[in-house]
């Protein structure tokens, strides 16, 4: 088993550094520059993992990233294990373990393979057909579906990787280092454009580099020894950045680009930890130079899947590039002339090659003469019709075929073989091209989309834009990059390309076989087992769209995105339904063209960093203090400060009946505050709140309720008159921004007119609200100057003062219904100012309390939260606060839908208050309301909003939106819950000091 | 992730911007002299056109000016900038 199938020593393996890596727990060896693939093929493993469905043994079928088949977990069992890794795309380390996936108990002998025995019973829409009914079954179905789902395993613990973000500007982007894209970014960067190349792999060159056959010279060397000399020409040029490893995830629009770079995927362990493992680029292109390149296509046949059975430039790239024969015994199976260099190429190497089979009746170029002259047996005008070996090719069986190529004839000859490369000619690699908005077209004669209509500066050169010759690619490119780029000269004007190729191809969708197609498994999709059978399927029970049948069928829809079948996929419908394929058109190519890691797309922003937050300046101390917090908006807000063992219940209880008796203290320097000036400063008031702002006087404080156009309760806070023209608002917490941003749309928009000047100075001030009846004489402590008089400082007033040689304003208003104060101070003395009110205060056992005090407190008075008790259908006159709206002004943003039929209904929601019948029990916010139990079905009349035990009246209270609630008050209503009604009287609002006597206590 | 031409302050990207629907759509004078139904194609009725659209955007994250924009909502391509107060350019 582990005979080593190394041919020749090739210049990218360095077969002085040998690697061991495991496979499936098993030890082998490769050599530096070896990927996964070609290793396991040195060691001849073919068999790699099981196909989805059916679980089928399944090889390595590619040698890039489109990949279908070889698809495995890397490091099982450890925190940097990863599913679903594309074997030809790994580069082995010393260390590696990769493990099969979709197999158990191994991959060598899998209990799921029964499914292909099955497979008769497992047709296209199988689940959807069978699990519909009985609905009540979807239960037990369930589990067997998700058992069954997915293919590799995800890790359990946190990822110890570093990911990274990093945004790009550059003029040319070229997204592929083939002999194209080479070109194009040396001739780009030569000429003064700032060029960035990228390419997936971690060589540059692309295919050219492998090309050694005698048939193609540019200027009279053989293209990779020429395209090796401009590689090593790209290194002096400035203005060049390259980047290997480097695979374009999504081209948006405006030549924005999504690229993944890989750092340490293919370091040895010790060798990646405190590295940046992969880092998204965010690339602004300026222009875009597409040189992707085309993907062979695989020939679609009866039992094409096996493991052995390759693309057939898969089988050239592993014995040229990695110096791995694919097999002992080869046969090719083509329908262009792509298979007779790779059958060369072996030839050359001293690789047995049996025969090539055909399904052209002749090619008469130079090529396929070579390969007669070298005594490779060819079968023209045949096909094969069946393939043999369960977990690694044993032959193939071919006929011929007839001369429309629907079905065969003659008798079946038997073909010993381990090795099948197949060539169905070549894709143009569009999928960034569409994904950028672009249009493709359909060449009927080369069956193939190609780029037509461009949407952004951007050109799509070499095979990835329909050139497949290299002197057709050199002469294109050149034109295209003066055209692209605007100059005059370039490099490629004077090279001399010989070609000698045949572009003579015949094409079959579907190759026929001596059995009827339900009889037999021509795999299109290989990833996700979806045969031409199925499609076919899908178009008898009646899908006609292409987007339909991908999903009917699951074409596709693998991690592999369909990249090697999509086409055959898209030539059997419109064949079978009689569509062109132009008009048929293609699905939707979408990013990711690789998948990313979750890592990539996060970069830095886990942990701490997930989402930000703001903490005030006094957050030390309240950490200190071993605060709970909350968060509101993007603020951690002290929740409540729990002594000893307190729960929040009991901590709140203590806080909220210390600021009512005594003396309390609450953090409030996140409310939002905006400074407003400008001439016309209270108009702009007047225009924005509810109520009347002309008249207030300077030095005076008032509470506003601000609408949406539509009338609904948008924001509320208390607007103080600093001068003739200077106010400072106040707003909620977690809508400061966004009234800010209305403000602002206003008078940019609607009233440019005015003369009013908006700062938020949310962060530029800390504020300690000192509240209850010994609040006075705490301020007083520490500001003994300041006259605390009704008189001099009533309630709703403003005054400066300094605590010292710091200034400070001082607010005295209230949020609780007690004698309280807002003390605002510069940021920086926040800590200051706290520490200070905290000393004062300690003789009347002041008690800092958080937001849920806040909360249950305001509750007491009745007072709004506007998000909590408001949920954007409420009007101020649903709040019962009609007193805030002016009948006077003429107009006020809202106002117009305070009459609109709907807002002056009689029955909408309306907040009331509500206590339990039974005092004890608190009700549940969010709970429902109802005035009949025994209604069926019953009808909902509204829901509480804020709940709370109150210390200070020794019962529950309870806010709520009730259906009419205004006209309810005294009427018996119930509280359904899970095993209880609750018994509840609609009551007033207000339920702690109606008359407002504690504010001037 | 378009690329906006920030009247005041140039190319940037998206991100920076706020989206603010349909464009040049008055406030009423007199709200108080319109019937409801007037009131509510105020209010409510925005257009969705597959095509040419006249829309508000604002440099949210930059000088936080608004400004509007023409957009074929077909491709996202941009097909003309200008102030607040300026005048739409002919379609």
């Amino acid at each position: 088993m582990t005979k080593n199938l190394r041919v020749k020593s090739s210049e990218y393996i360095d077969e002085t550094n040998r690697i061991s890596f495991k496979f499936n727990g098993k030890t082998y060896h490769g050599f530096k520059g070896d990927s996964l693939a070609s290793a396991l093929l040195a060691n001849n493993v073919h068999l790699i993992g099981r196909s989805f469905k059916y679980h089928r043994p399944r090889g390595i079928m590619t040698s890039g990233s489109e990949e279908p088949n070889a698809i495995v977990q890397i490091n099982s069992g450890t925190n940097r294990t990863e599913p679903n890794v594309r074997a030809t795309e790994v580069e082995i380390y010393e260390g590696l373990e990769a493990s099969s996936q979709n197999c158990w108990p191994s991959v060598e002998f899998d209990i799921g393979g029964i499914n292909n025995f099955l497979s008769p019973f497992l047709p296209a829409g199988f689940y959807y057909k069978t699990f519909m009914w009985p609905a009540s079954f979807w239960e037990k179905y369930e589990f067997f579906i998700r058992h069954s789902a997915g293919l590799g395993k995800s890790p359990t613990s946190s990822d110890p990787d570093i990911y990274d973000h990093r945004n790009v500007h550059c003029d040319v982007l070229v997204v592929g280092a083939g002999i194209s894209g080479i070109l194009a970014a040396k001739n780009a960067a030569k000429n003064n454009f700032k060029t960035l190349l990228v390419d997936e792999k971690n060589e540059l060159g692309g295919s050219t580099i492998y090309e050694n056959n005698e048939f193609n010279k540019i200027d009279n060397k053989n293209p990779s020894e020429w395209l090796k000399k401009e590689i090593e020409e790209l290194k002096g040029i400035k203005n060049l950045e390259i980047k290997t490893r480097t695979s374009v995830a999504a081209y948006h629009q405006y030549n924005y680009l999504l690229a993944r770079e890989n750092l340490t995927d293919h370091l040895e362990v010790k060798d990646k930890k405190n590295k940046i493992r992969q880092r998204l680029l965010k690339i602004r292109a300026k222009k875009v130079i597409l040189a992707t390149g085309a993907l062979e296509r695989p020939l679609i046949f009866n039992n094409n899947d096996r493991p052995g059975i390759m693309l057939s430039s898969a089988v050239k790239k592993y014995s040229e590039f990695y110096g791995v024969a694919c097999g002992s015994k080869n046969v090719f199976f083509t329908n262009n002339d792509s298979a007779y260099e790779s059958a060369l190429s072996l030839y050359n190497k001293g690789i047995n090659v049996k025969a090539i089979i055909d399904i052209r009746d002749q090619s008469e170029s130079k090529i396929v003469k070579k390969v007669k002259e070298a005594g490779i047996k060819i079968y023209w005008s045949h096909s094969i019709v069946d393939t043999t070996g369960y977990k690694r090719l044993k032959s193939v069986s071919i006929m011929k075929l007839s001369n429309d190529g629907t079905s065969v004839t003659g008798s079946k000859i038997s073909i010993s073989c381990n090795c099948l490369g197949v060539a169905g000619g070549w894709t143009p690699a569009v999928h960034l091209y569409t994904q950028s908005g672009s249009k493709l077209s359909f060449d009927e004669e080369n069956k193939v989309f190609l780029p037509n209509q461009n949407t952004s500066e951007q050109i799509s050169v070499g095979s990835c834009g329909g050139d497949f010759k290299i002197d057709k690619i050199i002469k294109n490119l050149n034109q295209k990059l003066k055209d692209a780029l605007n100059i005059k000269q370039t490099d490629l004007d004077n090279i001399k390309v010989e070609v000698d190729q045949e572009n003579s191809k015949k094409n079959i969708w579907l190759l026929p076989s001596d059995k009827p197609l339900g009889k037999t498994k021509p795999f299109v999709d290989y990833q996700n087992d979806a045969t031409a059978k199925d499609i076919k399927l899908a178009l008898r029970e009646g899908f006609r769209s292409i987007e339909h049948v991908k999903r009917y069928t699951t074409t596709g829809m693998g991690t592999d995105q369909g990249k090697l079948g999509n086409m055959h996929a898209l030539g059997i419908i419109a064949e079978t339904a009689g569509i062109k394929m132009g008009e048929l058109g293609t699905t939707t190519f979408r990013p990711p063209y690789t998948p990313l890691t979750f890592g990539t797309i996060v970069g830095r922003n886990v942990g701490k960093f997930f989402d930000i937050f703001r903490r005030t300046p006094m957050n030390d101390w309240h950490d200190e203090n071993k605060a709970e917090f909350e968060n509101v908006g993007q603020w951690k807000r002290a929740w409540y400060y729990p002594i000893n063992d307190e729960t929040m219940h009991q901590a709140v209880q203590r806080e909220s009946k210390a600021a009512r008796e005594s003396a309390g203290i609450l953090d409030a320097s996140t409310l939002g505050k905006i400074d407003i000036q400008g001439t016309d400063a209270s108009e702009f008031l007047n225009r924005v709140y509810t109520n009347a702002w002309s008249k207030l006087a300077i030095g005076k404080c008032r509470y506003g309720l601000m609408l949406n156009e539509d009338g609904m309760v948008y924001d509320d806070g208390v607007t103080t008159r600093l001068g003739e023209n200077h106010y400072i608002m106040t707003t909620t917490t977690g809508g400061a921004a966004n009234v800010l941003g209305k403000l602002e749309d206003y008078l940019q928009t609607e009233w440019p007119e005015l003369d009013v000047y908006l700062t938020s100075v949310t962060d530029h001030y800390a504020t300690a609200s000192l509240c209850g009846p010994n609040s006075k004489k705490i301020l007083k402590k520490i500001i003994p100057n300041l006259d605390l008089s009704d008189e001099n400082f009533p309630h709703m007033s403003f005054k400066e003062a300094h605590i010292g040689n710091i200034q400070c304003r001082i607010m005295r208003i209230s949020f609780t219904g007690e004698h309280s104060y807002e003390i605002n101070v510069q940021a920086s003395y926040g800590k200051d100012l706290w520490k200070k009110c905290m000393e004062a205060g300690k003789e009347f056992n002041i008690t800092p309390y958080g937001t849920e005090t806040m909360h249950l407190l305001r509750a007491e008075k009745g007072f709004i939260i506007v998000g909590q008790d408001t949920d954007g259908t409420m009007t101020p006159i649903d709040l019962q606060m009609d007193w805030i709206v002016s009948k006077k002004k003429y107009d006020f943003i809202g106002k117009r839908s305070l009459y609109r039929s709907d807002t002056m209904r009689e029955d909408r929601k309306q907040l009331v208050g509500l206590l339990t019948d039974d005092p004890d029990i608190v009700l549940e916010e969010g709970a429902q309301i109802v005035s009949e139990l025994n209604q069926n079905p019953v009808e909902m009349l509204g829901h509480i909003t804020s709940s709370y035990f109150s210390p200070n009246l020794k019962k529950s209270i309870a806010l709520a939106v009730v259906r009419g609630g205004k006209n309810m008050m005294g009427k018996k209503l119930f509280v359904p819950m899970e095993n209880k009604n609750i018994n509840v009287t609609v009551a007033n609002p207000v339920f702690y000091d109606e008359k407002n006597e504690r504010l001037n206590a | 992730m378009f690329l906006i031409n920030c009247p005041y302050c140039g190319e940037r990207d998206q991100q920076e911007f706020k989206a603010g629907g349909e464009a040049h759509i008055e406030r009423p004078k007199q709200p108080t002299e319109l019937s409801d139904d007037e009131w509510a194609e105020y209010l409510f009725m925005r257009k969705n056109i597959k095509g040419i659209q006249f829309e508000r955007w604002n440099h949210a994250h930059g000088c936080r000016k608004w400004f509007n924009m023409v957009r074929d909502t077909s491709n996202d391509e941009i097909k003309a900038i200008y102030k607040m107060g300026e005048k739409p350019p002919s379609q």
